[in-house]
């Protein structure tokens, strides 16, 4: 399944190390990251690959968790949604 | 494919502006719940309705989080009750109880369709059924009653009318310790749509599949934040970004509600296409009205920017859903919009210019305090006015007003919640009961001479 993670908050050291981490312990796959610094806001958007088998809101709830674990606000949405939206 | 500022895009619409699903409504079939008697009945529906809708708010929940997107409401529609207690309509509130049972234990906010449709004649078993109607909603919590009197093809019941006047007065008395709540939950309509998603007007109509998932997408937040990047934009302009938000909210709308029906095994209903506001800041329509220029909603012009708006949702929302349906438009309830409440506090507001409002879009004059000693037939007539908007404009319209129990204009009746507060609005004093005392039925207009 594609998926998006959408990470931000106050920029910190460690961020995209513990996210990429994160993720290879579920096996999935990144395909594409997006990163900057705006000010001292850290932005990214990592196009993903989500196993079929996966439990996709269960591990949405997780990659939340996971961002409040370490202070920074972290999203996982099917892309789907990002389809439907922007795409005829 | 999708680039990256559109998912920023998307996110901003959701944690800034607003953006959700109002309503995930699973539209459920009575009919084969009829029995011998109102007891067998009453215990027939609430089995049906648990086995039915039981994964219904999981399943919304699972997609609010696989998708991001906020589903705010998980609702049931039913048949209208009158057609399944037509042999024991005086016990029809065994019915409204275990409605209001089942959606309390479901987690369900409110289920809609302790409802009649009237509109061209009131049998005998439909009005002993009206009369059931302020006592059970007095005692239920979140069982919601509307009631059709009139349509384009019939004309208008006027003795229906009539009646819905004496009944609204009676709900507001008999839950006056909470200002009226009971009027909340009643609608009074002409032209109903049996797919409707929104309460406290949706009800499963006889025409529609058994089991049947309709949603309601929202978004006057979103709709406003895109209009103010374009401050000077002449109208058509304004009208072509208000399309492209609205196609962007109903795709939204349109996954959700195709994903939800495969999950549940039920059929996809409809889209519906209202831009619904909430009390909460940056989720008003009477704001996006004024985004396009208006100094107050109210003022003159209110009436034109409303009509172009409706209109644009509407072109926008068509486009992106393959199956579109209930009031679609724009929803301009008084207590629900912090922008109507604080024009209407202001007095700024008034009952004309809203009945003229409701020309143009869905649905009518919605979430509307009066004063508590409104005579029975002023809320006839309003109803009989409204209901001729509805009749010669070939559009649903409908009425849900409180007449606040001991508030007179100038006092405030305050609901909580999603169903907000409103100031009491002044009503004229002329009397019509003579008027609406003759009764019978205006006749269906000549246009509706289609055949």
């Amino acid at each position: 399944m594609r998926a998006v993670v959408t990470v931000t908050g106050s920029d910190r050291t460690g961020v995209i190390a513990g996210i990429s981490g994160f993720l290879a312990k579920k096996n999935i796959n990144i395909e594409d990251v997006s990163q900057t610094i705006l000010g001292n806001q850290f932005a990214m958007i990592m196009m993903i690959c989500v196993p079929e088998s996966s439990d996709f809101s269960a591990l949405a709830d997780e990659c939340a968790a996971y961002g409040k674990g370490i202070g920074m606000h972290v999203r996982l949405q099917h892309a789907d949604i990002f389809d439907a939206m922007h795409n005829i | 494919m999708f680039n990256k500022s559109q998912v920023i895009e998307t996110i901003e619409m959701v944690e800034k502006e607003h953006l959700d699903i109002r309503t995930v409504t699973m539209g459920l079939s009575l009919l084969s719940c009829v029995r011998g008697n109102a007891r067998e009945t009453a215990d027939a529906v609430y089995d049906h309705v648990m086995r039915k809708a039981q994964h219904l708010v999981p399943t919304a929940e699972s997609l609010s989080r696989r998708y991001g997107i906020p589903i705010v409401n998980k609702r049931i529609s039913v048949t209208p009750v009158s057609l399944i207690t037509a042999a024991f309509p005086a016990e029809s509130g065994l019915i409204g109880g275990a409605l209001d049972r089942a959606a309390r234990e479901l987690g369900i906010d409110f289920l809609g369709g302790y409802s009649a449709l009237v509109h061209k004649g009131t049998a005998d078993y439909e009005e002993i059924f009206l009369r059931t109607i302020p006592e059970v909603l007095a005692q239920t919590e979140r069982l919601c009653s509307s009631v059709n009197v009139g349509s384009s093809r019939s004309g208008i019941n006027i003795d229906a009318v009539r009646l819905m006047g004496e009944i609204i007065k009676e709900t507001a008395e008999l839950t006056k310790d909470r200002d009226g709540l009971g009027c909340c939950k009643l609608v009074v309509f002409c032209n109903a749509v049996e797919d409707n998603p929104f309460m406290a007007g949706a009800f499963h109509g006889a025409g529609e599949a058994d089991t049947v998932i309709n949603v309601g997408v929202s978004g006057p937040g979103v709709v406003q934040h895109a209009l103010s990047f374009v401050p000077d934009a002449d109208l058509t302009d304004a009208a072509e970004v208000i399309k492209r938000t609205a196609f962007k909210i109903t795709r939204a709308g349109q996954l959700i509600a195709k994903e939800a029906a495969e999950c549940l095994g039920a059929r996809f209903g409809i889209v519906d296409l209202s831009l619904a506001p909430t009390p909460a800041r940056g989720d008003s329509v009477a704001h996006i009205l004024e985004e396009l220029g208006l100094e107050v909603v109210g003022c003159h012009g209110t009436t034109a920017a409303l009509a172009m708006l409706n209109d644009a949702v509407k072109k926008g929302g068509v486009m992106a859903s393959s199956r579109v349906g209930g009031l679609s438009g724009a929803f301009i309830p008084v207590s629900e919009d912090i922008g109507m409440i604080e024009s209407a506090e202001k007095g700024r507001i008034t009952i004309d210019k809203l009945e003229a409002m409701t020309c143009v879009c869905s649905v009518g004059l919605d979430m509307i305090a009066v004063p508590g000693d409104t005579p029975a037939s002023t809320l006839s007539a309003i109803i009989a006015d409204e209901a001729a908007i509805g009749m010669i404009n070939n559009k649903t319209t409908a009425v849900r007003v409180i007449p606040a129990p001991g508030k007179k204009v100038g006092d405030s009746v305050n609901f909580g919640g999603l169903l907000g507060r409103a100031p009491v609005m002044p009503v004229h004093q002329g009397d019509a009961s003579k008027f609406i005392g003759r009764g019978g039925l205006i006749p269906a207009p000549i246009h509706s001479f289609k055949n």
